[in-house]
């Protein structure tokens, strides 16, 4: 709570200090509460002082996901990936290395591939995002998808969402025209199992399927 | 990650008075190295500037000049068909950056700006007179298998990470940025700088300026350039060497030459010496090889990186030899 108040806070300096007096007020009454006799714990159950805290920290966010316009509230340190997983509980999109590393979290936003967890969830106003979760029509899966299934393009299957990811852009940016292309384009996606032959594999049968239109 | 505040700049003047005022506030965009930084807790902001609202992301073809906006993402300019053809040493580079993901994220103003990759500036246990200044460095006497071998001082040897970089200092590249103060023109080989006594300071960047977009003048550098990478596996890891060469032969003659080095030094390192030796001469490997070992002059390695001496000047020659037989 160090952090002075945001201005995406829409709040004024005015009320903005107004609300945090109020906050520290009922943080400091929350903190009471712990030592209080059982009948008063509910309140502190409803994690009522986290409640105020998460709402005077966060920025609003609209963020369409899979086709579903989402109206959220996040912390500016959010990354995508963590409001994914932790706050719409898609958790089809991995977190591997966390740091850039390794594709796992890789996502489309607006048509494009991206990596969630180097990606500021409250820089994405507006965004529309794709994942793994995304793909499907109903039961069908996506030719992708199928792809991986047929060529046995994993083993552990923890990078194989970052994969599909990937390699769908890659078909569509037209940097699949040859294994040698597919490989690098798909660099910056880890398969620790080694997959990668069958995940060239899979992705080239996509690709001169034209299965993609 | 600590938190902090976010606000969208609208503008390039509101963006640098939003931040001018405040010591902790950076400007973001792609956030490929930055947001990795906060949550290595290397850099701790209070405020960020969201400036990926701003006009700054065009590529445009003007009398004399190319100049490519700083929000220009990396993968936009390596893919650009004007700029393969114009300026295919920067569309090399670029694509031997990182992976297609970061490439989509990352913009040229960003990739100017990323930090080393040295592992003691991210491990905050560890000495960093970068990360810390004058806490020492735990390179020298380190590991520092991927370290300088030019320009390097006593207080640090990490080298500078970007491969875009090395390419635009060899094509003569000035940097527009914008400031506090007003506007001015960085050459792009002095925007980075030598360590010396204050590591800290990657760049000559002065008080919050922002950077607006990079020129590349017109060359003959169109057909004869590679831009040469040598590194632990094939793709998605940075620079052991790099060399960006650009030749201009005509009748087996080198007219005009541009050479460059990544993986070095605190900056990209342009080799003039080797350069000036070059210009007039008829193409020929002796001829490469003795411009490789001028350019290696002053150049010394720290234990782990070593080899550098070696794979330098070997990196030089393969630079220019295929770059000749193109």
């Amino acid at each position: 709570m160090a952090a002075k108040r945001s201005t995406t806070n829409k709040l004024t300096e005015d009320e903005s200090n107004a609300s945090r007096r109020d906050f520290l007020k009922k943080s400091g009454l929350f903190t009471a509460l712990a030592l209080a006799p059982p009948s008063l714990m509910m309140a502190s159950e409803n994690k009522w002082d986290e409640k105020i805290a998460e709402y005077l920290e966060t920025v609003p966010l609209t963020i369409e996901v899979n086709g579903v316009k989402q109206n959220l509230n996040v912390e500016p340190r959010t990354t995508l990936l963590d409001l994914l997983r932790e706050q719409l509980h898609l958790t089809g999109t991995k977190k591997g290395c966390d740091h850039g590393q390794c594709g796992a979290c890789t996502v489309h936003v607006n048509g494009t591939r991206i990596l969630s967890c180097l990606t500021l969830a409250s820089m994405q106003q507006n965004a529309q995002v794709t994942t793994i979760e995304g793909l499907s029509k109903g039961k069908k899966l996506h030719p992708m998808q199928e792809a991986f299934i047929k060529n046995d393009g994993f083993q552990c299957g923890y990078c194989t969402p970052g994969q599909i990811m990937s390699g769908i852009a890659c078909i569509k940016e037209g940097h699949a025209n040859s294994r040698e292309e597919i490989r690098e384009y798909m660099s910056g996606n880890i398969c620790r199992c080694g997959a990668y032959h069958n995940i060239v594999d899979a992705i080239t049968e996509v690709k001169e399927g034209g299965m993609l239109s | 990650m600590k938190n902090f505040q976010i606000i969208r700049a609208l503008s390039s003047g509101s963006a640098v008075s939003s931040i001018a005022k405040e010591k902790e506030a950076m400007f973001i965009a792609g956030g490929t190295n930055l947001v990795d930084l906060m949550k290595k807790n290397v850099v701790a902001p209070d405020k960020l500037v969201d400036i990926t609202a701003l006009d700054l992301k065009k590529i445009e073809f003007l009398t004399g000049k190319t100049s490519i906006g700083a929000l220009a993402k990396n993968s936009q300019v390596a893919e650009d068909k004007a700029i393969k053809e114009k300026h295919p040493l920067l569309a090399m580079a670029l694509a031997a950056g990182a992976s297609q993901q970061i490439r989509h994220m990352a913009t040229v103003g960003g990739n100017m700006l990323q930090r080393t990759r040295c592992s003691y500036f991210y491990n905050t246990d560890m000495p960093c007179n970068k990360r810390v200044p004058k806490s020492g460095c735990g390179a020298i006497g380190g590991s520092n298998r991927m370290h300088a071998i030019f320009g390097a001082s006593d207080s640090c040897i990490a080298v500078h990470p970007s491969d875009m970089c090395v390419a635009l200092a060899a094509l003569d590249a000035t940097v527009q940025v914008e400031g506090p103060k007003g506007k001015r023109e960085i050459k792009f080989t002095d925007f980075h700088r030598l360590p010396g006594n204050t590591p800290e300071k990657d760049n000559t960047l002065q008080n919050k300026e922002l950077i607006t977009s990079v020129e590349i003048p017109n060359n003959n550098f169109s057909k004869n350039v590679h831009y040469l990478k040598v590194r632990d596996r094939s793709s998605y890891a940075f620079a052991l060497i790099s060399v960006a060469a650009a030749l201009d032969i005509q009748n087996n003659t080198i007219n005009d030459v541009r050479l460059a080095m990544g993986g070095v030094a605190h900056k990209p390192w342009r080799l003039i010496e080797a350069e000036e030796f070059l210009k007039g001469k008829t193409v020929s490997e002796t001829i490469f090889r003795q411009a490789a070992d001028l350019a290696m002059k002053g150049a010394r390695g720290y234990g782990d990186n070593d080899f550098k001496l070696v794979l330098g000047p070997n990196a030089i020659v393969e630079a220019l030899t295929i770059a000749s037989s193109k």
